[in-house]
């Protein structure tokens, strides 16, 4: 599904900060993503959604080359993956309700349509008591399952989640890699960025481990 | 795991009732917030500066309409009578050629009848400058016949003209279009002078909204970011924001165009009930009447739209050709140093 060679990036002058990344994400995989801060997992994953250009090196995405696709037709494939930021990225001015259901309206569907799905999505991530609440009020956990409410709210073909239990207790922690798991098993690909160990030990997964600009993976 | 399986039932879209049923509660959700924040400072003084604008635009618009319609009666207006003036000569015989000339105009088509200023009318006109008891015959004065003319069907002035300067080079033609001209065309410079305003309004206009729609951009860039990362596409955000900037310029140029239309209106009253009073009585010589009528409050209300959709598409271009210039730099890691990291 996802698939590079050989890419390298380098913010302007800078060392390059990945190296040589040549690795594949299958269709229906589960992942970790880890190594430490700074070591450049972000970044990797706004390669993987198409919003920053590798200096060097090819990346196919769904079986496309990226380097042959007119700048106006990535959004349409930037709709097949869902994303879950670090800092959650959520509106402050829209309820809990209007940031989940934001893809949608994005992508021109009725409110009428989706209503519903929307709240028994945020019911189901614990938030059904949240859902007309502007962000700056929930907690950082909170704040966090409405990230990823939004990011699966459009079931997705792909979810890249960056550091998606960083900010909630070990049993929120568990709950939500359960969700993930379950997502997996529904056939959504998954790649999750930690540096948690505790997380990844409770899942026998792959591991993509980046290093000093350079990706080791453990399968 | 009951939730998981909720999921599933969500996910292979099957309508999972039985689960549901005892949880049917209606949510309650406030009507859908736009995704741009309807109100900040920023907004209300771009509302602002497009009511000025658009009440600057709609004052000129309407002075110039003035004008013009005022030009346009006084251009209509033909006088009523003209004048043929014979200047003397030595040895002309004057009382033959006020004659003549007044024949030959006569000829012509649209003429009505023609009076030939006797010695005692001539003597009349001059006597506040030359005093009573003069002899005409003494003093070289030109002497003057009076053509009455169809106002309906005026005579050819040019030919008459011709006419009287071929058979009696003493005749001068006066038709008092002169005046006349002069102040039309003064008329038309300042219609001119008006377009030339507009035409200034209108481009300060689309720079301050050019201004705005950048400044508002970067005012709302973390929202821009969010959008593009949930897949939206250029169009959907230049939507988004022109929907936000055509609330607040249909706002604010309804208000400007407002203002502008019950100026008009006040100053169309006061005349109407100060009539035949000197002050208004001047300031018709001047201006003309207020009246725009109701042509000119449409006039009004399609500057209003025009000032709106301007703004609006002002916006949606400007928003285009940012979130193009916004796309590029972020997705160049080579531009991006000064980015946050996300
Ligand atoms: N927009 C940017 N411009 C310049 N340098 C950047 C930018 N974004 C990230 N970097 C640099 O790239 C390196 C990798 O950053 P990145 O955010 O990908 O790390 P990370 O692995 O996600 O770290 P953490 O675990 O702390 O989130 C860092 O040294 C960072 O300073
Ligand atoms: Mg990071």
């Amino acid at each position: 599904m996802i698939h590079f060679e050989n890419v390298g990036l380098r913010y302007g002058m800078g060392p390059e900060i990945l190296r040589d990344m040549t690795f594949d994400i299958p269709k229906r995989s589960f992942q970790f993503l880890t190594g430490p801060s700074g070591a450049g997992k972000t970044t990797l994953l706004r390669l993987m959604l198409m919003s920053l250009h590798p200096t060097r090196g090819l990346i196919h995405m769904f079986g496309r080359d990226l380097s042959q696709i007119p700048r106006t037709e990535l959004p349409m494939l930037r709709r097949r993956v869902g994303i879950v930021f670090q800092d959650f990225r959520l509106l402050d001015h829209l309820t809990t309700y209007e940031n989940v259901a934001l893809p949608l309206r994005v992508r021109g569907k009725d409110e009428g349509a989706y209503r519903n799905d929307v709240i028994e999505l945020l019911k189901w991530v614990g938030l059904g008591e949240r859902i007309n609440v502007l962000p700056p009020v929930l907690s950082g956990g909170e704040k966090q399952r409405a990230a990823i409410a939004r990011a699966l709210i459009d079931r997705p073909e792909i979810l890249l989640a960056d550091e998606p239990t960083g900010n909630v207790d070990p049993p929120m922690a568990r709950r939500l890699l359960n969700l993930f798991l379950e997502l997996n098993r529904l056939g959504t690909a998954v790649v999750i960025a930690t540096h948690d160990l505790g997380l990844m030990d409770q899942v026998n997964a792959r591991r993509m481990i980046l290093t000093e600009g350079r990706l080791d993976i453990y399968e | 795991m009951n939730e998981l399986s909720r999921l599933r039932a969500r996910k292979v879209g099957k309508p999972s009732a039985t689960e549901q049923q005892p949880r049917r509660t209606e949510m309650h959700v406030r009507p859908t917030a736009p995704i741009l924040p309807a109100s900040n400072i920023q907004g209300n003084a771009l509302m602002v500066v497009i009511a000025i604008m658009a009440f600057l635009a709609c004052l000129t618009l309407g002075a110039v309409s003035m004008v013009r319609a005022t030009a346009a009666s006084w251009q209509s207006q033909i006088s009523r009578e003209i004048t043929i003036q014979i200047k003397p000569e030595e040895g002309l015989d004057m009382d033959a050629t006020l004659q003549k000339a007044r024949e030959l105009a006569l000829t012509f088509v649209g003429t009505r009848s023609g009076t030939i200023m006797d010695d005692d009318a001539t003597a009349r006109l001059l006597e506040p400058w030359l005093g009573t008891g003069l002899d005409l015959s003494e003093l070289p004065v030109p002497r003057l016949v009076i053509i009455t003319i169809d106002e309906q069907n005026p005579p050819d002035f040019a030919a008459m003209r011709d006419l009287l300067a071929s058979e009696v080079p003493q005749a001068f033609l006066d038709d008092h279009r002169t005046w006349v001209d002069r102040l039309v065309s003064m008329a038309h410079t300042t219609v001119l002078i008006g377009i030339g305003v507009l035409v200034l309004v209108f481009t300060a206009m689309i720079l301050t909204v050019i201004f705005a729609t950048r400044g508002a951009l970067s005012g709302n860039r973390h929202i821009v970011e969010v959008l593009h990362f949930v897949g939206a596409e250029r169009s959907f955000v230049a939507t988004e924001f022109q929907k936000h900037f055509l609330k607040i310029s249909l706002k604010g140029s309804a208000a400007g165009s407002a203002l502008a239309a019950l100026l008009f209106a006040t100053a169309n009253l006061w005349q109407s009930r100060s009539l035949a009073t000197p002050e208004s009585d001047q300031a018709t010589a001047l201006f003309g009447t207020f009246t725009i009528g109701f042509g000119g409050y449409l006039g009004i209300f399609a500057t209003m739209i025009v000032i709106a959709l301007l703004t609006t598409l002002t916006a949606r271009f400007t928003v285009m050709r940012t979130i193009d210039e916004i796309d590029f730099i972020r997705s160049d890691p080579a531009r991006s140093e000064g980015a946050p990291p996300s």
